[in-house]
């Protein structure tokens, strides 16, 4: 056991060093810029006073590494800086918000996961027939789309011609639970159809590969009833692959819901962050890329994590 | 030869494949002979219904959505075609450099790939973009910079694998520098798995740059872009107008077409023949 403490305890300083270099280049990036960000927002014409204020105000007459530092303890603090565009604190911006995608994300999963592991059991069950086939081709399709080719084909389909669904997902606090299921109804639709698609190809395949193995074919040929086979023996192997697709997917999702907020106006993290790169609102865009990136990387790390406790063979490395 | 052989034996599925995507190509390069009007020309009122003078009937401030759609075909696979050579003359030097060189030089480069891959690349294009702005020549940099990891991943392994065989040594040997190295020795070697992960990403490069412009922060309009026309006319689809589905269509034949042959390909490399 204590190998398989120390893997993981490993693996989690890797995540923990990675998203802190990820920081250094989020924050660091501003000094690729030839002359400085100030002037590059201003523009040519700006007055040096207005320019000087403007750096400021963003701390751009500090040396890098201080600058790098001050930001890094606020954050420790709770305090993100403020947005260039209105003078609110990030964190009022980013908060709720992110609230809201997290709860769009997860209604997504929690239908996805199951719909897509059954799906993909069936499918490698029974391969080559014609569910299988037809599957394939549909999930083929279906990957290839662009997020918001499946959005608004569900729009035209189930907001104007049937008129079920709001096209546009606007949720507040003041909604009760039902309500907000039924605003986020369209825009879980897609993220499920997308998150499915992978996730259903990536479990056959898993399954596929397990059965093929030796050690099926041995059990096959003793005798077992079919069923026993994929419930005693081939289950408890597709264990750790199928964790892994599950979470390496639910991170895919992390970039499918920032178009998909897009495209429904739903008030949530993604949408933030690409208003806030059009109007270069360099704090914002850093705090929200930095939660996006926090997620995903946490998302990975249980993945590993879970996969280093559920495999038998990672317990024991040479 | 060797191609058309292996056509002969093809599913009918990347056939399908391979018509759609010749029919894309022929689209963007006959774009200006086939289009009745020009890319930006004002022809008639806003979202006009489809007719013959007007295919695929007009946009959003009436320009004929037929011509916009051949033009958004060149526009954009272009684009994606510049960024993916950008990024595999990128990807390809610094692999192969890593793989030749090692020590420092590949542990440098292999972390830092390693940290760029740690995370999507649309969340670090994002920030990218607001901090650089937005232009294409900085677009086209960005994007292929964070997709040079991908493919400095895969030549790096090539490479290494490549780099220890005999006729390598024998060149090092007699005295060949790094560089004549890579180019005659390696990169002839390795190029059969780089020409399928071109595909590959260029499919990737070819969605990222449509979603970036939907987003509004990829290639600006006027230009026709299928991405952004998608985002021009997205308002079109609540009064049950679906000019906003041609251009979102247009990308997803392409992307399906070049996915029914990669999978394909894929299937032949992994040789499973079930």
């Amino acid at each position: 056991m204590d190998s398989v403490f120390g893997l993981v305890v490993k693996r989690i300083g890797m995540g923990i060093l990675t998203l802190f270099a990820i920081s250094i280049i989020f924050f660091m990036g501003v000094e690729a810029l030839p002359g400085d960000l100030a002037e590059e927002i201003l523009g040519q014409n700006a007055l040096p006073e207005t320019v000087a204020a403007f750096r400021k105000e963003l701390k751009l007459d500090l040396p890098p590494h201080e600058r790098y530092f001050s930001w890094l303890g606020d954050l420790m603090k709770g305090d993100l800086g403020k947005s260039l565009a209105n003078g609110r604190p990030v964190v009022d911006l980013v908060g709720w918000r992110f609230a809201n995608t997290m709860f769009l994300a997860i209604s997504a999963a929690v239908i996805a996961v199951p719909v897509a592991i059954l799906l993909g059991i069936i499918a490698a069950l029974y391969r080559n027939s014609l569910f299988d086939r037809a599957i394939s081709i549909a999930t083929l399709s279906t990957i290839s789309f662009p997020e918001f080719f499946v959005a608004y084909i569900l729009i035209a389909l189930l907001s104007v011609q049937l008129i079920i669904f709001p096209s546009i997902s606007n949720i507040n606090d003041q909604m009760s639970f039902w309500q907000k299921i039924y605003a986020i109804v369209l825009p879980c639709l897609t993220l499920t159809l997308v998150v499915v698609a992978h996730m259903m190809r990536q479990t056959r395949a898993a399954i596929i590969n397990i059965l093929a193995s030796p050690f099926i074919e041995m059990a096959r040929l003793k005798g077992i009833h079919r069923t026993r086979v994929i419930v005693m023996h081939a289950f408890l192997n597709a264990l750790s692959p199928v964790i892994n697709v599950i979470a390496l997917n639910l991170a895919y999702l992390v970039v499918g819901v920032v178009i998909v907020e897009v495209v429904f106006v739903y008030p949530g993290l993604g949408q933030l962050m690409v208003d806030s790169v059009s109007k270069r609102d360099i704090p914002v865009v850093q705090a929200c890329g930095l939660i996006f990136a926090a997620v995903y990387i946490g998302l990975n790390l249980t993945a590993d994590v879970l996969s280093i406790i559920s495999n038998p063979r990672l317990r024991n490395p040479r | 030869m060797a191609f058309f052989k292996l056509l002969r034996k093809s599913p009918i599925i990347a056939r399908i494949g391979l018509v759609m995507i010749l029919l894309n190509i022929a689209a963007a390069i006959l774009a200006p002979v086939i289009a009745p009007y020009s890319e930006t020309e004002v022809v008639g009122d806003v979202w006009m219904p489809m007719s013959s003078e007007h295919l695929l009937g007009t946009d959003h401030i009436g320009r004929d959505m037929f011509t916009r759609l051949l033009y958004g075909a060149r526009n954009t696979i272009a684009t994606a075609f510049v960024i993916t050579m950008f990024s595999f003359a990128v990807g390809i030097s610094c692999g192969f450099f890593a793989a030749t060189l090692g020590g420092w030089s590949d542990l440098i480069l292999s972390r830092l790939v390693d940290i760029l891959m740690a995370i999507p690349v649309l969340i670090f294009a994002l920030v990218a973009l607001a901090i650089v702005g937005n232009s294409i020549p900085k677009l086209v940099v960005v994007i292929a910079l964070l997709d040079s990891t991908r493919v400095y991943r895969l030549s790096r392994a090539v490479a290494m694998d490549i780099e220890v065989v005999e006729y390598v040594e024998a060149a090092r040997l007699r005295g060949e520098g790094t560089w004549w190295l890579m180019r005659h020795e390696i990169l002839p070697n390795a190029m059969p798995p780089l020409v399928a992960e071109f595909g590959l990403r260029f499919c990737f490069v070819f969605l990222f740059i449509a979603a970036l412009s939907f987003l509004g922060l990829g290639i600006q309009p006027p230009t026709a872009d299928w991405g952004g026309m998608v985002r021009e006319n997205s308002g079109a689809i609540t009064f049950g107008i679906f000019t906003p589905l041609w251009p979102a269509g247009a990308i997803a034949f392409l992307t399906v077409g070049v996915n029914f042959i990669v999978d394909w390909f894929l299937n032949v490399a992994s040789g499973l023949q079930d």
